[in-house]
């Protein structure tokens, strides 16, 4: 680490370090949760997560948490993905990784949903 | 920046290494990366989280689920369901009475406390300064350095009205400003490591876990009172602890906040560790200087107090590690915040190890003025198998006894006094009634003669001799008077010791005469252990000898 020369500067790191560590303070601003029943790896889930992240690493937001859970049921939209963001939930079907990295683009950073992936939307 | 969707938390304290934590860690390492995770899971070793029954133990986030008792073989199913699917393993999670699986914040174990110098452990990496800094790191240290005056800060520790954790309870404030007005160009921070009561390991918790709170609080001292050298004499015992700390002391010389012109100010503060060679009387305080200057580990009179006369004959400012612990917290967050918390007369939190008969052992912090009862039944969740509680040892070998009929008083340095018992160090051995108090009080009372000095008379002789009416007691060979003896001895050993090993030597056994005097009678004059640990023997034989086969004191 580079030596700190003013209060201001550890102050700087101090809200860099803190953003890293979102994860564990349970009070992240967009929480993601991917279906990761048999029928939703089967269908891509992972790559779609995986691209997912590699997108928020890009675009460096971390004030996300990001959840995995059994399937919902719906194994015709698989693979899905549930956006929670303002007080809405939203869920995306058939999400590939492409379409995961647009989703961080622009909802979850931006908060814009893609109506024409949706398949459901409800007030949380 | 790198996201991690888990971050794993494996509590690497001493006790869940020793529960063989480190296995299962690897055991995690390896499966992780055969399911090609390793971007996707962050694994963070951090310092003990408390519960140490429940070890090895790991809490996984964002949900914060409770893992605990885990072998290596757990790691592959928690991998390919938890990690992989995001379905939590029940079977090897925290579970209450009612089925119900709770979170690291729900378990009343962890709910119930008061955490303020634990506050990072089993949060955060201890080897990693950046995690300390997001927690607010070093924020007082730059508060202080950069927008307080050193009489601002001493000041401030004086408002809080903190008391010293070392088991004395002297006001902090108080010790800082006499050690600032003390005349001298060179002045020391000295840090007492020195943890050795049986069962108590609060101040290792600190250095291993979060090491970087003591050397903010320590650097913080230094401003405050004009010192630019400080010294943490660590026992040798404590080996994860002083690599810890070497560690921490280097990232933080890295970072600019240990050595010279810190934060780009005019203050300078050097740190070092020494480590000691395993005397319990070099934890008092004169003995602990002596021990660095490179002599005999031996306590000298006070006055002079370290204060005016302290390492190499300069003015000191000697704390232990809990006390600096605080330091941090109360100067970023001001003496306001700290005051709220405790009752009058005993400011801020206490952390004790709490061990014994009793559910849930381990690391607790709690408000200071908390009843033992709440201690005890609330957060260690009661005696075990349906026992009935006898009596609880607070405050290490030279603590006292408090009895079931006290379980109501609350927890502080003046009412403990009043039970004959004293805070100490933190350490809290919970008894049932399987256990002896005569033998309780003889098996402390072995430490203290093992550990005396040998430099002053009460303690070297007397604490034998106490030891010796002890053994003869608990051997069925205790005579009339002998409870007597045990009182106006321990009172002179009380009175005459030089330092505060020998003056507290006595407690044990006089607390537990107070209260338990009939179990002594039952032993003298019926020759019976009512708890059934002693075997009384009905004819005279040769009576033991005590440890490491010293030399008989003369009679």
């Amino acid at each position: 680490m580079a030596k700190i020369s003013s209060l201001e500067e550890l102050r700087k790191i101090r809200n860099d370090a803190k953003e890293s560590m979102k994860t564990r303070s349970g009070n992240a601003k967009v929480r993601v949760f991917a279906s990761m029943g048999t029928v939703g790896i089967a269908g891509g889930a992972r790559e779609a997560l995986k691209a997912m992240i590699d997108e928020l690493e890009k675009r460096n937001f971390h004030d996300v948490e990001i959840v995995e859970g059994g399937s919902m049921g719906l194994d015709k939209e698989e693979p899905i993905i549930r956006i929670e963001r303002d007080g809405f939930e939203t869920t995306y079907g058939k999400v590939t990784p492409d379409m995961a990295r647009q989703i961080v683009a622009q909802h979850i950073i931006n908060g814009q949903m893609i109506s024409e992936w949706v398949i459901a939307r409800n007030e949380k | 920046m790198k996201i991690y969707r888990i971050h794993a938390l494996i509590c690497a304290g001493g006790q869940c290494i020793s529960a063989g934590g480190n296995d299962f860690e690897a055991a995690l390492r390896v499966e992780i990366e055969k399911h090609g995770l390793e971007d996707e899971v962050q694994i963070v070793e951090t310092g003990c989280m408390g519960a140490c029954e429940m070890g090895p133990m790991m809490v996984v986030y964002p949900e914060g689920t409770l893992y605990i008792n885990l072998q290596p073989e757990n790691a592959k199913e928690i991998v390919e369901e938890h990690f992989l699917k995001g379905r939590k393993v029940q079977r090897f999670m925290w579970q209450k009475e009612d089925g119900h699986f709770p979170t690291l914040n729900e378990v009343p174990f962890f709910a119930l406390q008061t955490k303020i110098v634990l506050r990072n452990c089993g949060i955060i990496n201890p080897e990693n300064i950046d995690e300390y800094i997001a927690y607010d790191g070093y924020t007082g240290l730059g508060k202080a350095v950069g927008e307080m005056t050193p009489q601002e800060v001493v000041k401030e520790i004086e408002d809080s009205g903190l008391r010293g954790r070392g088991g004395a309870g002297f006001p902090t404030g108080l010790k800082w400003k006499l050690t600032a007005q003390a005349q001298g160009d060179q002045k020391y921070v000295v840090c007492n490591a020195d943890e050795g009561d049986p069962g108590a390991y609060m101040d290792r918790s600190v250095l291993e876990g979060d090491p970087h709170t003591l050397i903010e609080g320590m650097a913080i001292a230094g401003y405050a009172v004009g010192a630019n050298q400080g010294f943490i004499y660590c026992r040798a015992e404590y080996p994860l602890a002083i690599k810890r700390l070497q560690k921490a002391i280097q990232q933080a010389k890295m970072a600019g906040l240990l050595g010279k012109n810190i934060l780009g100010t005019d203050f300078s503060f050097q740190l070092s560790i020494r480590i000691g060679a395993g005397a319990f009387v070099c934890g008092e305080e004169t003995a602990l200087l002596s021990s660095i200057e490179g002599k005999r580990g031996e306590p000298r009179k006070k006055p002079p107090y370290p204060a005016t006369s302290g390492l190499f004959g300069l003015p000191t400012l000697i704390n232990n590690v809990e006390t600096f612990a605080n330091i941090p917290v109360i100067v970023s967050k001001g003496s306001s915040f700290f005051n709220a918390i405790g009752k009058e007369g005993c400011r801020g939190t206490k952390v004790f190890s709490l061990a014994g008969h009793v559910n849930t052992t381990g690391l607790i912090e709690v408000p200071l003025g908390i009843s033992m009862k709440e201690i005890i039944y609330d957060i260690g969740g009661g005696i075990p198998g349906g026992k009935v509680f006898k009596g609880a040892l607070i405050g290490g070998p030279s603590g006292g006894v408090i009895p079931s009929s006290q379980l109501d008083v609350p927890i502080d340095y003046e009412h403990l006094n009043t039970l004959g018992a004293i805070m100490g160090s933190g350490g809290l051995i919970v008894m049932d009634e399987s256990s002896c108090m005569v033998d309780i009080a003889k098996f402390f009372l072995q430490f203290t003669v093992d550990e005396s000095c040998g430099k002053c008379t009460p303690c070297r002789e007397g604490t034998r001799q106490m030891y010796e009416i002890l053994d003869r007691i608990t051997q069925g060979e205790g005579v009339p008077g002998d409870i007597e003896k045990l009182e106006s001895l321990g009172k002179v050993i009380q009175d005459t010791s030089l330092c505060g090993l020998g003056q507290s030597a006595p407690n044990p056994v006089l607390s537990s005469i107070r209260w338990f005097r009939d179990e002594y009678l039952a032993h003298i004059e019926k020759k019976e252990c009512p708890a059934g640990v002693c075997t009384m023997k009905k004819t005279t034989t040769t009576k033991e000898e005590p440890r490491r086969g010293r030399k008989k004191a003369s009679t």
